[in-house]
């Protein structure tokens, strides 16, 4: 496979249109073998897949076990919470006995932003970033492009809103930098105090109102409201949230287009989004997660044969 | 002993010298300054080519003794600022226990004399233990040397204390030195709030934050019209307001560190830890509005803001570092490259900046070199290219923001009281040779 370099998958900032391009490309063909009935093809067989994971998520890490079972690797999960960090193990310590152990990628989950790209600057194994802080979900951007490209038949000159907290938003960058490189028109829209300064710079229109953002939009992905987060002081009430920019029947209705509505999960019936427009038409929530699986395929290959070339 | 600096530039703001001159140095203090001086000195320093200035003035460093041990200590850090040029320090009063009382800057004075390897000063804390609950022992402070107060690190919130302390200062004719933020505005951020803490997912400090406490403390001052200085200056708007408040007459001094003229936000790209301090690295409008205020006399001093934090403390999620950078051993070099070179001050300005002016704001008598005063003298190969390495650094911490980064200006000799406290040396590696000579020195 020609086109991939990289040991490592720590964003989407960090990858060229062609590179997504590729990635997108490796997991229609992994998802073919899914569609097997025997859905596991020896690619890494003999590798071991770690998955640590320092922040708790049981629909990420499911997936990349299954992605990696489904390539014949070996994998071991562990829950890093904080305990081990109070223990005196730093990051760097725990990654590189994990290195030490022979593992050849590890898959992390961190809830501090930029820890993937600290770990992967220390250790040879391959890093792939399951999600960081507020920076970057690059796997979820990418299967979120995967299905518009299901869905829609291109990237390229289609218009995608963003819906949510976008400034602790992991998915909404690593969704916009995507996005924009292939070529998408992107819109983020939220409550002004939930939009990040200089996201503008990013490539993307803003705005505060939900009908601007559904007009002429192809798609929407709406970000899940973390109402348990610290800085949920300053976010609106709840339910003034479902009000002002909830996705219900009758506002995509009255956009008029038949807008593919996405989410990363999981849900918050009635605050995000009606349950009727969850489970409607529009929705292809499911399928994003079918398709997380031949993404991640589509990643852990990538990454283990460029760490494999370069050895 | 003689010591007899020959043929070198020599730039001596005190005097409004720059030309080429020798140096005669006896018992600890200048004793010549004129053109060819022909004396049996024991030692002579060919410094052809090189410029020779007062030793540098540095007014913000963490030695972290006593409580912080493992980070620096009182040792290593005068050894650094040796290394770095750096003859004199003010020793900012966070350390465990703080400079708040007799009792402790007594502790820190006998520290200070069995180990100290250049002259440190010792800024006590404004408020006991740095807390902002009540004030310190000021009075008896001054009474055992403190050259200035400061709860660096923190702002004094409550506007009464700090009016206490600042007539307390004015009475007692002391220096009030303010850490500007306001710790509502800047919460939990990391690094400068925009475009760049955006695309990293961090959490920003607003230059807000500084500014607008840089806003009271200016006008506090003026309340009681006596002296105040501004900590690490780092934001455009802060120099609009001291430059304002200056033409107002008020008396505010201000410094900033070579981080803050060098680097901007976009270093913290990888995130690196080494770049993160508080204030933190702004944008690059920032840089250019500190480079100006630095040519145009704003700014008024260059200190490092010195802070040693072990790896433990650093090699770890960014969210999690401590803040803070070494600096002594860098900051003559850095300023060299990011100012002379650039074109923005001349060596004359610079020498000002670095040695001259924060002596004077501390009321000291070093940063300069007339007959009589103290044989305080750095020595700089101006054109000597180096890259700053963990390895080659002496200081406890190897936390500086400037790995990996290529310097120009390399300090060739270091002269303390008229002894030759540091030479570079290839052969030997500079840790070596100071070591040697220190280690001599205290047994």
């Amino acid at each position: 496979m020609s086109g991939w370099a990289k040991k490592d998958l720590l964003g989407l900032e960090y990858l060229s249109r062609e590179e997504i391009e590729l990635v997108l490309e490796t997991a229609e063909s992994f998802k073919e073998v899914t569609t097997r009935e025997i859905k596991k093809v020896p690619a890494l067989r003999g590798k071991t897949v770690v998955n640590l994971f320092y922040e708790p998520s049981t629909r990420t890490r499911v997936s990349f076990e299954v992605a990696a079972k489904r390539l014949s690797a070996d994998v071991i999960n562990i829950a890093a919470e904080a305990s081990s960090v109070r223990k005196g193990e730093t990051l760097i310590d725990t990654g590189r006995n994990i290195e030490a152990l022979k593992a050849d990628i590890v898959v992390i989950r961190h809830s501090y932003s930029g820890a993937p790209v600290i770990l992967a600057r220390n250790l040879n194994i391959s890093v792939v970033n399951a999600g960081d802080g507020w920076h970057e979900h690059p796997t979820q951007a990418l299967l979120d492009l995967f299905t518009l490209k299901e869905k829609l038949g291109r990237i390229a000159g289609i218009k995608v809103s963003i819906v949510g907290d976008i400034s602790h938003s992991r998915v909404a960058r690593s969704n916009i930098w995507g996005l924009t490189k292939l070529g998408a028109f992107v819109t983020v829209c939220a409550p002004k105090m939930l939009i990040p300064p200089g996201i503008e710079r990013m490539g993307v229109s803003v705005t505060s109102s939900i009908d601007e953002a559904l007009k002429d939009a192809d798609a929407l992905n709406v970000l899940r409201m973390q109402f348990e987060r610290d800085e949920a002081a300053a976010f609106p009430q709840a339910f003034e949230y479902f009000r002002q920019f909830g996705i219900t029947e009758e506002r995509l209705r009255k956009a008029g287009k038949n807008i593919v509505v996405m989410h990363p999960g999981p849900i918050n019936r009635g605050i995000e989004m009606e349950s009727n427009v969850a489970d409607g038409p529009n929705s292809v929530i499911l399928e994003q997660v079918t398709n997380g699986i031949a993404v991640r395929m589509a990643v852990l290959f990538l990454v283990s044969q460029a760490n494999e070339a370069k050895a | 002993m003689k010591l007899l600096i020959k043929n070198g530039r020599v730039i001596d703001p005190a005097n409004n010298i720059d030309e080429t001159l020798d140096i005669l140095v006896e018992d600890s203090r200048i004793a010549g300054i004129e053109k060819n001086i022909k004396n049996g000195a024991q030692k002579v320093i060919d410094a052809a080519n090189k410029i020779v200035l007062p030793g540098l003035v540095d007014m913000h460093v963490h030695l972290r003794e006593p409580g912080r041990e493992d980070k620096e200590t009182v040792f290593s850090g005068t050894l650094a600022a040796l290394k770095g040029g750096v003859t004199s320090v003010l020793a900012m009063p966070n350390t465990q226990p703080a400079i708040d009382s007799t009792e402790n800057i007594r502790l820190l004075k006998n520290i200070i004399k069995d180990t100290a390897q250049a002259q440190v000063y010792i800024a006590g804390s404004i408020t006991k233990n740095r807390k902002g609950e009540e004030l310190a022992d000021i009075q008896n402070l001054i009474k055992d040397g403190a050259a200035a107060f400061t709860d660096d690190g923190a702002s004094v919130e409550n506007e009464e204390l700090l009016l206490n302390a600042l007539k307390l200062a004015k009475a007692n004719k002391s220096l009030i030195i303010c850490h500007c933020e306001d710790k509502t505005l800047s919460g939990k951020g990391v690094m400068n709030l925009g475009f760049t803490s955006t695309r990293l997912g961090l959490r920003g400090i607003s230059g807000e934050s500084e500014h607008k406490r840089v806003e009271r403390d200016v006008a506090l001052a003026q309340k009681i019209d006596c002296p105040i200085h501004i900590a690490h200056i780092s934001c455009k708007e802060s120099v609009e307001i001291i430059a304002a408040a200056k033409k107002k007459g008020i008396k505010v001094t201000c410094d900033t560190a070579p981080h803050y003229f060098s680097l901007d936000e976009e270093e913290l790209l990888g995130y690196d830890a080494n770049m993160k301090m508080n204030p933190p690295l702004r944008t690059k409008e920032d840089v250019s509005a500190i480079r100006r205020a630095l040519k145009d006399g704003t700014i008024d001093a260059i200190a490092s803001d010195h802070a040693p934090h072990t790896i433990n403390e650093k090699e770890i999620e960014f969210d999690r570092a401590e803040f803070g950078v070494i600096g002594l051993e860098t900051e003559l070099a850095a300023s060299v490259t990011g100012l002379v070179d650039a074109g923005i001050l001349n060596w004359m300005e610079l020498v000002k900046k670095i040695s001259f002016n924060p002596a004077k704001i501390l009321g000291t008598n070093k940063g300069s070199l007339s007959v009589g005063a103290d044989a305080d003298i750095t020595v700089v190969a101006p054109d000597v290219e180096w890259a700053v390495t963990k390895n080659g650094l002496v200081s406890k911490s190897k936390n500086s923001c400037f790995l990996g980064k290529k310097l120009k200006g390399r300090v060739e000799y270091t002269i303390y009281g008229g002894n030759i406290v540091y030479q570079f040396s290839c052969s030997q590696g500079p840790s070596a040779r100071i070591g040697g000579a220190a280690a001599k020195e205290i047994s």
